[in-house]
């Protein structure tokens, strides 16, 4: 994994037009994993998805360090937001095959059933994605983390609608992506068990603390 | 070009399941290249004089009926999300679903032309120059299309907009399209040879409009 940190510096978001989070300034080293908390529109979509690039930063920087120097990282981001970005025609497997294919460029049928098998999904692998329950189809969504290897994980509630057996899975899958030096923002009201990897940052309505 | 191929054979895969748009799209052509005879009456000789019109205009029309739904699916189940952080640049992203457009509406559309044809009382001999013109001339139509499905994206009633929006912008098309079987003294040749040049600039030029409305839309 070549990505040695992540930092925002003085980043301020915005949200059509609105500042929501105002000059938010940290640093996550590889193999950390940055918990953000905070009530309903303290601004954690909106600070994951300007990290990301979706959303142009108000003022403020995203600095992604490689091992070719300094960038806005792109090309290492996982997004996964509150959609799961799966095809209800398409079965569990060719859901999964397709954004390994489409991350990595290649064929690689071992990942993409490693992927699924991460998330208990193996046995529904020919199973059409439209018949999935809400949980599963969460369960489909983030396999798409592991079916190719990216170096910042992005995640937006991503234990929403999953059970206690799967958000220990999730747990195991952001745990094992810390271990190999890989880095996590995860948005969550849950309490993920990372043990001291994590780092909470409180966001509160225009202001932020570590907690 | 691994991720283009990958994306590109999903959106085939999705339609052929999907069926519906290239079902609606064909339905509404052969609906309306039937019913335009019962209103013009039964002249034959002036049907197959406009034969080459009715055929052209229905075309564009069936073609933009599906185009609303080209990203639209993707922006709301979140793949759109995950393909912009993805190794293809966006005007990539918008060049293969143009294509994939083209390839699942216009090429069914093309490959049923020489029946709506017959029921036009089409000379046989024109066949052939028709679809030649309807090969060339819609695989730009596909990439305005999809330059203008990036445009609307997240409009609500955007799919009202969307043939206001692109419509016109298909004039040129039909002009040389419908010219190149005018039977004029070297019209055909002329005709296909800036219909294909509308077509490539098409290609070369949209998915940047389309990329810039794509990163828009994901604010």
């Amino acid at each position: 994994m070549p990505v040695s940190s992540l930092a925002a510096l003085k980043l301020a978001c915005q949200r059509g037009g609105r500042i929501v989070v105002p000059a938010l300034s940290f640093k996550v080293e590889a193999g950390r994993a940055l918990i953000l908390r905070g009530p309903n529109g303290a601004g954690k979509t909106t600070l994951l998805r300007t990290i990301a690039g979706y959303l142009p930063a108000d003022s403020g920087r995203v600095i992604v360090s490689d091992d070719k120097g300094e960038g806005t990282g792109e090309g290492h981001f996982h997004y996964i937001g509150h959609t799961n970005g799966i095809k209800p025609r398409l079965s569990v497997i060719e859901n999964v095959s397709f954004w390994q294919r489409f991350y990595s460029g290649a064929d690689d049928a071992d990942a993409a059933e490693n992927a699924l098998d991460a998330f208990a999904l193996l046995d529904l692998a020919e199973y059409r994605a439209g018949h999935l329950s809400q949980g599963q189809a969460r369960r489909l969504g983030l396999a798409r983390l592991l079916a190719s290897k990216r170096s910042v994980w992005l995640l937006d509630e991503p234990s929403v609608s999953l059970d206690a057996a799967s958000t220990r899975r999730l747990e195991t899958a952001i745990r094992h992506h810390l271990a190999q030096g890989g880095i996590a923002l995860v948005s969550t009201h849950l309490d993920l068990a990372l043990g001291d990897a994590a780092t909470v940052l409180e966001l509160q309505h225009g202001r932020a603390f570590a907690a | 070009m691994n991720a283009f191929l990958a994306l590109l054979t999903r959106d085939l895969t999705l339609a052929l399941r999907q069926g519906s748009a290239i079902g609606t799209a064909l339905g509404f052509y052969l609906i309306a290249v039937s019913i335009i005879p019962l209103g013009l009456g039964p002249d034959l000789a002036l049907l197959s004089r406009i034969a080459p019109g009715i055929l052209w205009i229905s075309f564009l029309l069936s073609a933009v009926l599906s185009v609303d739904a080209l990203f639209q699916e993707d922006r709301d189940d979140g793949s759109l999300d995950a393909l912009a952080i993805g190794p293809l640049p966006s005007e990539l992203i918008a060049a293969s679903k143009s294509l994939a457009h083209w390839l699942t509406t216009c090429v069914p559309l093309i490959v049923v032309t020489p029946l709506a044809g017959l029921l036009l009382n089409m000379e046989l001999n024109a066949v052939p120059k028709l679809l030649a013109t309807l090969a060339v001339g819609t695989l730009g139509i596909s990439f305005v299309a999809g330059a203008g499905a990036a445009l609307t994206l997240g409009l609500r009633r955007g799919a009202l907009l969307l043939p206001l929006l692109i419509l016109p912008l298909f004039a040129p098309f039909l002009i040389f399209g419908v010219g190149a079987l005018s039977g004029a003294a070297g019209a055909f040749s002329q005709s296909i040879l800036l219909l294909g040049a509308l077509s490539l600039f098409s290609v070369a030029a949209m998915p940047f409009a389309a990329a810039l409305a794509l990163r828009l839309s994901l604010e």
